[in-house]
C-alpha cells in the first residue's frame, strides 16, 4: 500500500535520494467497504474533486502500492457531499485478490486516477433497459440513476449466480421502474440468463428506445445479439487490457465496425451492434499464462518485505 | 566515452555509455577552440554557453559550469545523455571539420552527474508574486516551463495524469539510456524550487482547463502534455495477441518495470522473435529493450535506408553493436495468425526508393513481386504518434490540422492565459526542443503577467558566476527577490 521505497530500484548509485515517486501525493485513503459476497466488495475512496467530476459510464485506474499493476475500475457510484468515489471490485486475479486483502479503511491507494474515459451519453431515450451482470452490475447503477433522473422509463435487468450474490438491490428499486432479477440456478427473480430478462422485457413492452448492457464481453455479446433482430440500439462498455488509460499506449484497442479504437479515450462505450466481441475475447487472453502464474506466486508469498506496515 | 561491452549489456539494464572521469573530461575540454562566436552554441536549441562551462572545467570550477549550463538547462544530466547531439551542438562544432567533434553532451553529462554526486543545490529563496501557473503535463517542456516560471515566483503546480513524473523520460527511455535515479535527482532540483508535482492527475477529465483559469485560479496555464498516441498502420491482423505498441512495450517496462514480474504485477509476455517497425529512437529502445529482457532475435523492419533512420546515431550504432538485425527498404503488409490469435509470422515487402516526397526524402515504392514471410511472434509498432486527444476533447482550444495544439511563435493557444509547447505542438520531437519551447513559453507567460526580469536572471554576463545557483545571479542587486535560505 502505501508506503515510502523507491518505485524502482536503479542499479548503482548510492546516493540518498531527496525524492521518490509517490512521496508527493498523499494517497488516496479508503473510507468505507463492505463485502457483497466472498469475491465482490465495495470500496469507497475519499477524493472530492473526482467525486465533482465523475460522470456515469466513467471508470478509474487504481494502482494499489508501488509494485502494482494499474487497473480499471468503473466508478460504481459517487457522492458528491462525502466526497466520496465508489467501486466495486470483483476478486478474479491477482491483483483484484490482492485489493480484497489489503483494502480497508484507514489505509491508502498508492495512485488512482480519474474519470477516465467519455462519460456515457445519456440520451433523451423515454424507455430504456439497463442490464447489469457479474462485474457490470454495479457499473449500470449510475446509468440507470442518470436515465432516470433525465425522466426515462427505467427497466433493470440484472443477473447473479445465486441469491447469495445479489447486491444493490435496494438501490436499483429505487431507481428503475421495473427490476428483473435473473439467476443462474433460479434461486432469486427468473431462471437465466439476463439475455432471457431482455427478452421478457421486449415482450412487454414495445417502444424500447435504447439498451445499455455493461458485463463480461460473453454476456454484452449474448445481450447485443438478443437486441439485433428487434433494431434497439444497444450501447456496451468495454473493458480491454488498458495500461496507462490516456490514450498513450494502444494496448485498449478495440475493433469497432472496421475501425480502431482505443477504449480508455473513445469509449469504454460503444454500439454493441458494432462491436467485435470476438476479438476482445480473445485480446483478454493475452496474458493468461502471467495470470495464473502471478496468483500462484501472491498465494505463495502473500506477504512481501514492506507490506507488514499497511 | 567507455561503454559497457556489447555482450555484456544485452544482458543488463546497466548504462551502457558509462561517461567520462575526470582526466578524460578534461582531455576533451582542451580539444575546445573556445571559439568567440561558437556554432555550438546556436546549434544548441535552448543557447548553452557552451565555451563558457569548458572554460570553467579547465579552470578546475566544475561547481560554476554547473551553474552555467544550468542558467540554459537544468536538466544536464538528462540532455548530456538523450540530445541528438550530433544534429546539434556538436553537428556544428568547426573541430569535427578534421577530427571528432568536441564530445559536447558527453561533458554537460559529466557536470550534470557531478552535481547529483556532489549534492549540488540549496534551496533559494525566492520571494512569491502573487501569480499562480498550473502545468499540464510533467515532461521537459512542462517541467521547463515550470522551473523558469518558479524562478521568477510564481506558485507553480505541475498536473501529471501518470503515478510518476518526467513524460518520456520516464516511461519511454530506458534505463540503461537513462537511469531513473538521474531523472529523479533533477526532478528533485525543480521541486526544491518550491515547484508542486501532482501525479494521478488527468486534465481534462478531472478538470478541465477553463476551470483552471476559472474557479481554481491560476493565473495562466501552460501545456506539456507530449504527443502520445501511438500509430499503427491498418494492416490485416494488428489485433492479434502479440502485437503492441513501443509506447505500451516500453511503458510496461520502464514505468511498471515488467521486466521483473511477478515480483513487480505488470507482465509483458515477450515473444522469443520479435519485429519492430519503425527507426527511431523509441524503436532503437524498444529493440534494446526486447534484447535485454531475453528475446533470442530482433529484427528491425524500416521502409527507408540506414541513411534516413531517424534515431540518434550512437543509438543505432549501439543496436547493431547488440545484434539487432536491421531489413532497410522493408514494410510490413500482413500479420499472420497463429490459428489461435497469435501472431505467427509477418508478410513484408521489400522497398525502393523513388522520386523526393514533400519532405524531401526519396519516398519508398514497393518492389513487385518481392514479397516474403518470416516467423516473428511479437510485432511492435515504433512508427511515430498522433497527438493525445483528451484536451481537444474536453475545451474549446483550436488544433490545427493534424490535431495538435495551434499556437502562434509565442506559443500562446487559442485561449488567453494557455500558452502550449513541446511534442503536443510540434509533434514527436526531441526532448531539449521540448524543453526550449517549455522555456519561451514561460518568457511569454511572464511576459502575460507583467513579469519582467528575464534576461536578468538567465542571461547573466559571463563573469561573476560565484554566486549564481540555478543561473539565478545572487548578486545582481536588482534581482532582490533571491536569497539564499
Ligand atoms: C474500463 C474497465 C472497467 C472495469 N471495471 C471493473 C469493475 O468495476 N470492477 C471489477 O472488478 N473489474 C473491472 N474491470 C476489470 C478489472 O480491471 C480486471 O478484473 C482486473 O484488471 C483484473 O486484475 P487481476 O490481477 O485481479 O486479474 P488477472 O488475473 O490479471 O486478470 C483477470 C481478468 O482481467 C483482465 N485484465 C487483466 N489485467 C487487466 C487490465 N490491466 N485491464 C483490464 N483488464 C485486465 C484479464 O483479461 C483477465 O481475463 C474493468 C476493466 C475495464 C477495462
Ligand atoms: C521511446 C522514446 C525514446 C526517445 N528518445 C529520445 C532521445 O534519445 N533523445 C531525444 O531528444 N528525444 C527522444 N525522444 C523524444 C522525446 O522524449 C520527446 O520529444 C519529449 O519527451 C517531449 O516532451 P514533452 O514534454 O513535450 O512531452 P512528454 O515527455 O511526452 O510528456 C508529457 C507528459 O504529459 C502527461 N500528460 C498527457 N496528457 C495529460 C493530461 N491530460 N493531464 C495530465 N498529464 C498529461 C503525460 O503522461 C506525460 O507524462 C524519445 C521518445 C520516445 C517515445
Ligand atoms: S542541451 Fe543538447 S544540444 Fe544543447 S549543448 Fe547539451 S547536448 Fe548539446
Ligand atoms: S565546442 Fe566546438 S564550436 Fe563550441 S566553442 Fe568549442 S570548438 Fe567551438
Ligand atoms: S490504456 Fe493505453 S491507450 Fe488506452
Amino acid at each position: 500500500m502505501h508506503r515510502q521505497g523507491p518505485n524502482t530500484e536503479t542499479g548503482g548509485g548510492t546516493q540518498p535520494r531527496k525524492w521518490r515517486p509517490g512521496e508527493l501525493d498523499a494517497g488516496f485513503p479508503i473510507v468505507g467497504r463492505e463485502d457483497f459476497s466472498d469475491t465482490t466488495f465495495r470500496l469507497d475512496i475519499d477524493h472530492p474533486v473526482m467525486a465533482k467530476a465523475a460522470r456515469p459510464g466513467q471508470f478509474v485506474i487504481v494502482v494499489m502500492h508501488d509494485h502494482s499493476e494499474r487497473i480499471p475500475l468503473t466508478i460504481a457510484d459517487f457522492d458528491r457531499d462525502k466526497g466520496t468515489v465508489t467501486l466495486v471490485v470483483q476478486a478474479v486475479g491477482k491483483s483484484t485478490c490482492e485489493m480484497q486483502q489489503l483494502c480497508h479503511p484507514g489505509v491508502a491507494l498508492y495512485g488512482m486516477v480519474g474519470p477516465m474515459g467519455l462519460p456515457s451519453h445519456v440520451s433523451g431515450a423515454k424507455k430504456v433497459i439497463c442490464i447489469g451482470g457479474g462485474l457490470g452490475v454495479a457499473p449500470i447503477f449510475p446509468q440507470a440513476r442518470a436515465f432516470k433522473e433525465g425522466g426515462a422509463y427505467v427497466i433493470g435487468v440484472v443477473g447473479f449466480r445465486n441469491r447469495d450474490l445479489i447486491f444493490w438491490e435496494d438501490k436499483f428499486r429505487q431507481c428503475c421502474d421495473e427490476l428483473i432479477i435473473c439467476t443462474d440456478d433460479g434461486s432469486a427473480g427468473i431462471k437465466g440468463l439476463v439475455t432471457k430478462g431482455i427478452e421478457q422485457a421486449i415482450e412487454q413492452h414495445s417502444d424500447i428506445d435504447e439498451v445499455i448492457a455493461i458485463g463480461p464481453p460473453i454476456m454484452m455479446k449474448a445481450c447485443a445479439e438478443t437486441t439485433r433482430p428487434h433494431g434497439i440500439k444497444t450501447v456496451v462498455s468495454l473493458n480491454p487490457i488498458m495500461v496507462d488509460g490516456t490514450g498513450m499506449c494502444g494496448g485498449c484497442r478495440v475493433k469497432i465496425g472496421d475501425r480502431i479504437m482505443f477504449a480508455c479515450v473513445d469509449g469504454p462505450d460503444f454500439d454493441g451492434h458494432d462491436v467485435d466481441f470476438d476479438d476482445l475475447m480473445n485480446r483478454l487472453r493475452r496474458f493468461k499464462e502471467e495470470e495464473h502464474l502471478a496468483l500462484a506466486h501472491w498465494k505463495e508469498n502473500c506477504r512481501r518485505p514492506g507490506q507488514e506496515r499497511s | 566515452m567507455p561503454v559497457q561491452a556489447p555482450e555484456a549489456r544485452v544482458a543488463n539494464f546497466d548504462e551502457v555509455a558509462l561517461g567520462f572521469d575526470l582526466d578524460n573530461a578534461l582531455v576533451e575540454c582542451e580539444r575546445c577552440l573556445i571559439c568567440p562566436e561558437p556554432a555550438c552554441v546556436a546549434g544548441c536549441p535552448v543557447g548553452i554557453d557552451i565555451p563558457g562551462f569548458i572554460c570553467k572545467m579547465i579552470d578546475g570550477d566544475h561547481r560554476g559550469a554547473y551553474d552555467i549550463v544550468t542558467e540554459a538547462n537544468f536538466l544536464p544530466a538528462i540532455c548530456g545523455r538523450v540530445c541528438p547531439q550530433e544534429d546539434q551542438c556538436e553537428g556544428v562544432c568547426p573541430v569535427g571539420d578534421t577530427l571528432k567533434p568536441v564530445a559536447v553532451g558527453r561533458l554537460e553529462r559529466w557536470v550534470g552527474d557531478r552535481a547529483i554526486e556532489e549534492g549540488w543545490r540549496k534551496r533559494p529563496y525566492i520571494e512569491p508574486n502573487d501569480f499562480r501557473v498550473g502545468i499540464i503535463g510533467s515532461g521537459p517542456a512542462g517541467m521547463a516551463c515550470a522551473a523558469d516560471l518558479a524562478k521568477a515566483g510564481c506558485a507553480v503546480t505541475v498536473y501529471e495524469a501518470l503515478h510518476a513524473p518526467g513524460g518520456v523520460l520516464r516511461y519511454g527511455i530506458p534505463e540503461f539510456r537513462l537511469p531513473n535515479q538521474v531523472i529523479d535527482e533533477e526532478i528533485g532540483n525543480l521541486i526544491d524550487l518550491g515547484i508542486e508535482i501532482k501525479c494521478n492527475t488527468l486534465v481534462g477529465r478531472l478538470f478541465t482547463i477553463e476551470q483552471m483559469l476559472g474557479e481554481m485560479g491560476y493565473d495562466a496555464v501552460f501545456i506539456g502534455t507530449g504527443a502520445g498516441s501511438p500509430k499503427f498502420m491498418n494492416i490485416p491482423g494488428e489485433t492479434l495477441n502479440g502485437v503492441l505498441s513501443a509506447n505500451e512495450l516500453l511503458t510496461r517496462c520502464n514505468l511498471m518495470v515488467a521486466g521483473r514480474f511477478p515480483d513487480y504485477d505488470t507482465p509483458l509476455h515477450l515473444g522469443r522473435k520479435i519485429a519492430v517497425i519503425g527507426s527511431g529512437n523509441t524503436a532503437m529502445d524498444a529493440m534494446r529493450v526486447s534484447l535485454r529482457l531475453g528475446a533470442e532475435k530482433v529484427h528491425c523492419v524500416y521502409r527507408r535506408t540506414e541513411g534516413e533512420s531517424p534515431a540518434r546515431v550512437e543509438e543505432l550504432h549501439h543496436a547493431q553493436e547488440e545484434g539487432v538485425d536491421f531489413q532497410w527498404l522493408t514494410a510490413p503488409v500482413e500479420i499472420l495468425d497463429d490459428g489461435d490469435g497469435n501472431v505467427r509470422a509477418m508478410r513484408c515487402v521489400r522497398m525502393e526508393l523513388g522520386e523526393p516526397d514533400e519532405s524531401g526524402r526519396r519516398r519508398p515504392v514497393p518492389v513487385e513481386g518481392s514479397e516474403f514471410e518470416f516467423e516473428t511472434d511479437m510485432v511492435v509498432y515504433a512508427i511515430g504518434t498522433n497527438a493525445n486527444p483528451i484536451l481537444g476533447q474536453t475545451s474549446k482550444l483550436k488544433l490545427n490540422k493534424w490535431h495538435y495544439i495551434d499556437t502562434d511563435e509565442n506559443l500562446a493557444t487559442s485561449m488567453a492565459g494557455v500558452y502550449a509547447g513541446g511534442d503536443i505542438v510540434t509533434g514527436a520531437a526531441t526532448v531539449i526542443l521540448a524543453l526550449g519551447a517549455g522555456r519561451r513559453a514561460a518568457r511569454s507567460i511572464k511576459e502575460y503577467l507583467g513579469i519582467r526580469d528575464s534576461d536578468i536572471v538567465y542571461r547573466p554576463e559571463r563573469s561573476g558566476h560565484e554566486g549564481a545557483l540555478f543561473g539565478i545571479d545572487m548578486a545582481e542587486r536588482n534581482f532582490a527577490r533571491v536569497h539564499i535560505a
